[in-house]
């Protein structure tokens, strides 16, 4: 009776983030397309005409993996610490905790709605860059890739956030305080060889440095660091996403006294 | 027959070093009704919610249908349905979701026939397209209830079911439990209405301060210490109780005006008439006369009272 995985449940809770995000369209979809089109305006077409070319690629064209990445840092952290945050928050986490439901299975249902949503978001920016810029995927496999790599990681570690958080102002503290500066000076609008030496050597401690590479690697084939580096550091986060995870779990820490 | 239930050596201490239970042992039977009476803060929430795997044990091993909660959690908590004391429902989502979604989670395949009929019971039919926080508070303890029988639980946790609950949803709610004993569902309630508990138990169980200090069948119980008094109050005093009246339990008030008579409530034969024709018979007049019941609450009070 008792199967291994119980996918309903994994179902259930994925279905209900996905109905929480489709209820909240405007700000879960709508806004981020808009605010990165708004990017796309003043940056690519505004300022960008009067910035020369990077490694060969126009400014426009050369900020939208940087830009898709920033949009997607924030969105998977923010809705995967606001889906675990809101049930401990109401009161409602209860029945998860008393469902007969493994970690992995609640983890699955919550981080990968969040990390669906991450895509969907990332597709819809990248169909909406191409209103206003022309550009092409030179690898669209490792793209895809990339953008789901990135959305899973990223998901994880806003589930740990919202553990972690005990008020709505932790929840935005991390998106706000680290991952926006992160993502903005780990060269989204730069590349990082046009940073002088000491600040280079620098940046190669932002993560967000090696996911952003990678990804537009995936794009123009051309990287700051190599892809095999930034594939590696992603997963790498991923793992420690994934430890911390398991061991909130082991622990209960924050969901069980 | 095997309990449906056994805690055994159950202990928990917080982390603030609160020792909410110090040793409970305890057995639920299949099928009962067990009321589980006690102060606010005597543990009666801690041990509900480790049962169901909220709350981490300290030490003491729990068997729901013979499956360790910890081990076999799986086959363990699918067993148990869980109303909470809080009101904690989601806001947005609509009663049928909320209670679909509950189904899910127990890991049972939809079954919208069972959903229909659970929402009809509970009076939420007409509801089942409504935002949750679009209903009443006693509404929400009845969408509550949904959820957790959705799974269809052969135990179910009812944690104070009805604090804060209007006396028709109340009566509504000792139907459905009632009918879900009928149906082979064993209940264990939390309550602080002792009424509650003397009108619905089969068993009742007294836990003070982290401890289970009495487990009884309720009629044993009510039996065991549940007296009734009559007492008589005399036209005219009398200074001694005749002597034909020695062979009942009959006691004199100091000024002679009353005449208490204790009886026992749960027996077949009270004694009460033949008493009052033969006082009669013997020229004994009263004015009026009134009766008192020691209720479960006294006999309750009385126990958590008791130095320990």
């Amino acid at each position: 009776m008792t199967s291994l995985v119980n996918l309903y449940a994994i179902r259930a809770i994925y279905r209900f983030e996905m109905a929480r995000t489709f209820r909240t369209l405007m700000q879960s979809i709508a806004s981020p397309v808009l605010s990165t089109s708004l990017y796309f305006i003043v940056f690519g077409a505004a300022i960008g005409s009067r910035v020369g070319a990077i490694d060969g690629i126009s400014y426009a064209a050369f900020i939208i993996p940087g830009l898709i990445m920033l949009s997607l840092l924030n969105e998977s952290i923010s809705n995967a610490s606001f889906g675990i945050y809101m049930p401990r928050f109401s009161g409602t986490i209860y029945e998860v905790l008393s469902a007969p439901v493994s970690y992995f299975e609640v983890v699955c249902g919550y981080v990968g709605a969040a990390a669906s949503k991450s895509l969907i978001l990332g597709v819809l920016i990248l169909i909406t860059a191409r209103l206003f810029v022309d550009y092409s995927v030179m690898h669209p496999v490792w793209m895809l890739g990339f953008l789901l790599l990135t959305s899973v990681t990223f998901s994880l570690f806003g589930f740990i956030i919202g553990i972690w958080a005990d008020g709505f102002e932790k929840l935005q503290v991390v998106p706000m305080m680290i991952i926006t500066p992160l993502t903005f000076l780990g060269g989204s609008f730069y590349s990082i060889g046009m940073l002088p030496p000491f600040w280079q050597k620098l940046a190669l401690f932002n993560p967000v440095v090696y996911l952003i590479s990678g990804f537009r690697w995936s794009f123009y084939g051309v990287a700051d660091v190599s892809v095999g580096v930034s594939l590696g550091m992603t997963l790498l986060f991923m793992l420690i996403c994934i430890v911390g995870i398991a061991w909130i779990f082991r622990t209960g820490y924050r969901l069980k006294t | 027959m095997q309990s449906i239930i056994s805690v055994q050596a159950l202990t928990k201490a917080y982390a603030s070093g609160h020792q909410a239970l110090k040793g409970i042992d305890l057995d639920i039977r299949r099928g009962e009704i067990f009321a589980l009476l006690g102060p606010n803060g005597a543990g009666k929430t801690t041990l509900i919610s480790i049962i169901c795997g909220i709350v981490n044990p300290s030490s003491g091993v729990v068997l729901a249908d013979g499956h360790d909660i910890v081990r076999d959690y799986r086959a363990a908590r699918s067993k148990i349905g869980l109303v909470p004391q809080e009101l904690s429902t989601d806001s947005f989502e609509t009663v049928w979701a909320t209670v679909n979604f509950s189904r899910g989670l127990f890991g049972k395949p939809a079954n919208p026939a069972l959903v229909e009929k659970l929402l009809r019971e509970l009076s939420l039919w007409d509801k089942r397209d409504s935002r949750i926080m679009a209903l009443s508070g006693g509404m929400k303890r009845r969408v509550m209830i949904a959820k957790a029988l959705s799974h269809e639980p052969q135990i179910l946790f009812l944690d104070e079911p009805t604090a804060g609950v209007d006396v028709e949803l109340r009566r509504d709610m000792w139907e459905m439990v009632h009918r879900l004993r009928a149906s082979g569902v064993t209940i264990i309630l939390t309550t602080h209405y002792i009424e509650e508990a003397e009108q619905m138990a089969d068993r009742i169980g007294v836990i003070s301060q982290g401890r289970i200090i009495l487990v009884e069948e309720k009629a044993r119980l009510m039996a065991q210490l549940g007296k009734k008094q009559l007492s008589l109050q005399l036209q005219s005093p009398l200074a001694a109780i005749p002597e034909e009246f020695a062979q009942y339990p009959l006691e004199l008030s100091a000024d002679g005006q009353t005449l208490v008579y204790t009886f026992d409530a749960q027996g077949e034969q009270t004694g009460i008439a033949p008493l009052l024709r033969r006082l009669g018979d013997h020229g004994i007049d009263f004015k009026s006369l009134s009766s008192s019941e020691s209720s479960l609450e006294d006999i309750f009070v009385s126990l958590v009272r008791q130095p320990r």
